[in-house]
């Protein structure tokens, strides 16, 4: 089924946890600074919002994540209430996409991100 | 229902409602300050039984390990028996040698304790009054000077700030419980640019952080901005302009919202700090005081370039009256 470049993640391709812990600070202050969305990821307590943001870069680089999709639904309902939509969706997505070419991924790699994370667009708007 | 046992009875709990809330409920007196989490003032050991894990965030390892935990933010499952204790144990007898105003609203109180007192330059201890009655505060002295130093916020109608500034002779004995918070310096980076903020009273730790930091031999700029609303409130201004004579590496900026002068910035402390340090990329950050310009200027800060492991913040959260209480009986770091 799957050749052995296939088979290892980006996760693992891109050097793992310590990856994500410097890819987590470049994304969460693209979303926080941008007026479209930074409301849905206010938080008095941010290393709580850091730690969910990354867990949100290891689910979509294909690390050991725990996520499951009726987990994703759950955990975005009451932000859908709020009006969150496919327009926010895009602009979270675009931040990724700079997040990963800024940290130098190659564009194969963030291509395979991009994919993964468009896999959970009707999990997170609950459609 | 999940009920507590405390002094051999037992107190049924309300659904979600919390062992510290259920036991001031049903006339059991249990120190407390904040009601969230943060001040450590309502710490007590669970003797039998399990206590949520969430009941244990930001204690200490040593403290877990022997079952302590936060009353107030101790809800039980339904069925959970739980029989606890009070921290006396932990307890430290101290007594007040020395009392005197810094400013207007701000005194400073010298504490001596009986035993040596391990704590960091910046951590923050409970003084609880014989009766029972505790607040937090944060320490603005050294660990290798004699007292224990707070810088109390006098609030009017203030239970602990009202009886320390009116009526609390010196020589009475108190109890310390704590030290708990991370908000101290850690050498290892002698170069790094530091930047310490606070509002009022939130002078009192960074006070014992940068004489800490510079006593450690740390070389890299040192940024103080200290807020006040008027001049008035700008407390140890000629204490911190000396420190800075001496250090070279410290630069102190005190600034006001109303009443400026050659000397003291007028304006909004974030404002200040961003005309002064624009990049603070690779800085580490210590941000102490009113709770809202705390949380504004940690996200400014991240936003800046700074990262979230280098950035400290220490909200001084009010006291939450009990329920019933008099509202006067609030008071605050």
């Amino acid at each position: 089924m799957s050749t052995a470049g296939v088979a290892k993640s980006v996760y693992e391709q891109i050097g793992g946890e310590p990856a994500m812990a410097a890819a987590v600070e470049v994304f969460y202050r693209k979303v926080l600074a941008d007026d479209r969305i930074s409301h849905f990821f206010e938080d008095v307590d941010m290393e709580r919002q850091a730690a969910k943001q990354k867990a949100f870069l290891t689910m979509v680089t294909g690390g050991p994540s725990s996520y499951s999709g009726r987990d994703m639904r759950a955990g975005h309902a009451h932000l859908v209430k709020l009006g969150l939509n496919d327009m926010h969706f895009d602009a979270v997505v675009g931040h990724l996409k700079e997040t990963l070419e800024e940290l130098n991924v190659p564009a194969p790699l963030v291509q395979r991100v991009l994919t993964i994370a468009e896999g959970a667009r009707a999990d997170v708007l609950n459609r | 229902m999940a009920k507590v046992k405390h002094e051999s009875r037992w107190y049924p709990l309300e659904s979600g409602e919390s062992v510290l809330d259920g036991l001031l409920r049903q006339g059991v007196s249990v120190p407390h300050s904040c009601r969230a989490g943060a001040c450590q003032s309502c710490l007590m050991k669970a003797v039998g039984g399990a206590v949520p894990q969430a009941a244990q965030v930001g204690l200490k390892e040593t403290l877990v390990a022997q079952g302590y935990f936060l009353a107030c933010t101790c809800r039980p499952p339904e069925g959970t028996e739980l029989e606890v204790a009070g921290a006396e144990a932990l307890r430290v007898p101290a007594r007040i040698s020395s009392l005197s105003f810094l400013a207007p609203d701000v005194l400073r109180v010298r504490l001596v304790t009986d035993a040596p007192f391990d704590y960091r330059a910046g951590q923050y201890v409970s003084l609880v009054r014989e009766d029972g009655l505790a607040r937090s505060y944060s320490l603005a002295s050294l660990p290798r000077e004699d007292a224990l130093e707070l810088h109390v916020r006098v609030i009017p109608g203030g239970a602990m700030s009202g009886w320390l500034a009116a009526e609390a002779p010196l020589d009475q004995r108190v109890f310390l419980q704590g030290p708990a918070g991370s908000c101290f310096y850690v050498a290892g980076r002698p170069d790094q640019p530091l930047l310490l903020a606070g509002t009022g009273t939130g002078l009192a730790p960074l006070y014992g952080i940068v004489r800490d930091a510079l006593e450690a031999g740390h070389t890299g700029p040192i940024w103080l901005f200290h807020g006040a609303r008027t001049p008035a409130g700008l407390y140890l201004r000629d204490e911190l302009r000396q420190l800075a004579d001496r250090h070279p590496q410290l630069r102190y900026r005190p600034g006001v919202l109303a009443g400026g002068t050659r000397d003291i910035a007028e304006g909004p402390l974030d404002a200040l700090i961003r005309a002064e340090c624009p990049k603070p990329v690779g800085w580490r950050a210590w941000l102490c005081g009113d709770p809202q310009l705390v949380l504004s200027l940690r996200k400014k800060l991240f936003l800046a370039g700074l990262s979230l492991k280098d950035l400290h913040a220490d909200s001084f959260l009010p006291s939450t009256p009990q329920v019933g209480a008099s509202p006067a009986a609030a008071g605050a770091r």
